[in-house]
């Protein structure tokens, strides 16, 4: 079985306003999906509504051929959400962190020292997140996305509060997540130069 | 990776995955836990040095008091329950969990009356003593607390997922939570006030259990539907 996820005449309306209609997308393992559009264009809607964080005014999302609505678990159990907050405790360190989210996906076969190096937050883990930079605090969100080692990611301004070296470190995580099979939906202002499939949607 | 779909793991490794964090959490912040149990033990002595040391008065008061200071020591550290959550986006990552956003939220009641309801049952006892309640008694005073402070705790969580986005929600929250709670505060009270008299209290214990049941078996699902409402 492959990993899918489809969508089908999504339209969302919040309030009075129509942020978008009739959208749909295929996206297969290996290819990324890019949001791209203005600041309150409707990308961090329709990632969420993805995730299942927002509801829908009419259409369907499915994985793998099933709506997620009606999966949720499994859906969950098999994506992870970088989003706009870290969704990180400040008073916890970055290991304490890192090690509930292990505990909420006994099924990862991540490798935590690894994760650390690869991110270069190794000797930040016993201070307490609050203490971190904002672009520190990113990297140990990225941290999380690795840990899930799930197929699917939901990436939402990835590239926030950090420096070159980390921008150049999402693209290289993006891309191995991508030829590993996975699949990567992502919301960005920016340009992306990323050596992958790109299906791109435009706000 | 990307193939085969995973398989979703027992029940208990979300809860104690949430419990083990939310402790963490209250180790690191123990004002969160004093600051209820110091609440409790201020009202509950203030009140013998308002009213006077007259024993008959005091012993007729005390039951009460004691539920009312408890009641509302519950409700004061409510507010806080999915707060921080809420505003460092925790909150919406346990929505995106891999693990039932039910179970997480029994295990987040479950740390919050282990931090802020467990510590006034067990200095219940110390503070029954300035109302001259016959030792007897301290023990019923305790299971009337346990079984009624994990019913507030419940009770609590659904509030508090209903009013997690707004701002000074505390008043909302109680009002809320309060129609509920007046029988867990009327049994609670009466049952020890009967026990001080020497006269049957089962049936109050017994009630006050079945309200615990049933707020353990309805609150996490009522919590995690207002709770996704909320983050719309």
């Amino acid at each position: 079985m492959t990993a899918k996820l489809t969508a089908k005449d999504l339209t969302m309306i919040r309030g009075e306003r129509c942020i978008f209609s009739q959208m749909e997308f295929a996206l297969n393992p290996g290819e990324l999906l890019l949001l791209r559009g203005r600041n309150g264009s409707g990308k961090t809607s329709l990632l969420r509504a993805i995730a299942g964080l927002l509801s829908l005014e009419s259409g369907e999302i499915r994985w793998n051929d099933v709506p997620v609505l009606s999966q949720r678990q499994e859906f969950h159990g098999s994506m992870a959400w970088l989003a706009h907050r870290t969704g990180l405790k400040g008073d916890l360190t970055p290991g304490e962190n890192l090690r509930f989210e292990a505990a909420l996906r006994p099924q990862s076969k991540a490798s935590v020292s690894a994760i650390y190096d690869r991110l270069g937050i190794a000797r930040l883990k016993r201070l307490p997140l609050r203490l971190l930079s904002a672009g520190q605090q990113r990297r140990v969100a990225l941290a999380r996305l690795l840990m899930a080692d799930v197929p699917l990611w939901l990436m939402d301004e990835p590239f926030t509060n950090l420096d070159s070296e980390g921008r150049k470190l999402v693209i290289e995580l993006v891309e191995e997540h991508l030829s590993d099979g996975g699949l990567c939906v992502m919301a960005a202002h920016q340009d992306v130069e990323i050596d992958v499939p790109v299906k791109q949607v435009d706000f | 990776m990307a193939g085969d779909a995973p398989k979703i793991p027992g029940m208990l490794v979300g809860l104690t995955a949430i419990t083990r964090r939310e402790l963490l959490l209250a180790w690191k912040r123990p004002g969160d836990v004093l600051n209820p149990l110091f609440f409790f033990a201020m009202v509950c002595t203030l009140f013998p040095l308002a009213i006077g040391p007259s024993p008959a008065q005091l012993a007729f008061i005390g039951p009460g008091v004691l539920w009312v200071a408890a009641l509302l020591a519950s409700l004061l550290s409510l507010n806080s329950l999915f707060l921080s959550d809420y505003e460092d986006g925790s909150l919406e990552q346990l929505l995106v969990s891999a693990q039932p956003l039910p179970v997480l939220a029994i295990g987040k009641t479950l740390a919050h009356w282990v931090i802020s309801g467990l510590p006034l049952v067990l200095i219940s006892p110390l503070l029954a003593m300035t109302y001259r309640l016959p030792p007897g008694v301290m023990g019923v005073l305790m299971l009337t607390l346990f079984l009624g402070t994990i019913s507030l705790s419940l009770l609590g969580s659904i509030g508090a997922a209903l009013t997690v986005g707004l701002h000074r929600g505390t008043a909302l929250l109680s009002l809320l939570i309060l129609p509920l709670a007046m029988p867990v505060l009327l049994l609670g009270a009466n049952t020890v006030s009967l026990a001080a008299d020497n006269e049957a209290y089962a049936t109050g214990i017994w009630a006050l259990a079945a309200y615990a049941v049933v707020a353990l078996s309805l609150a996490p699902y009522a919590t995690s539907a207002a709770l996704r409402i909320n983050n719309e």
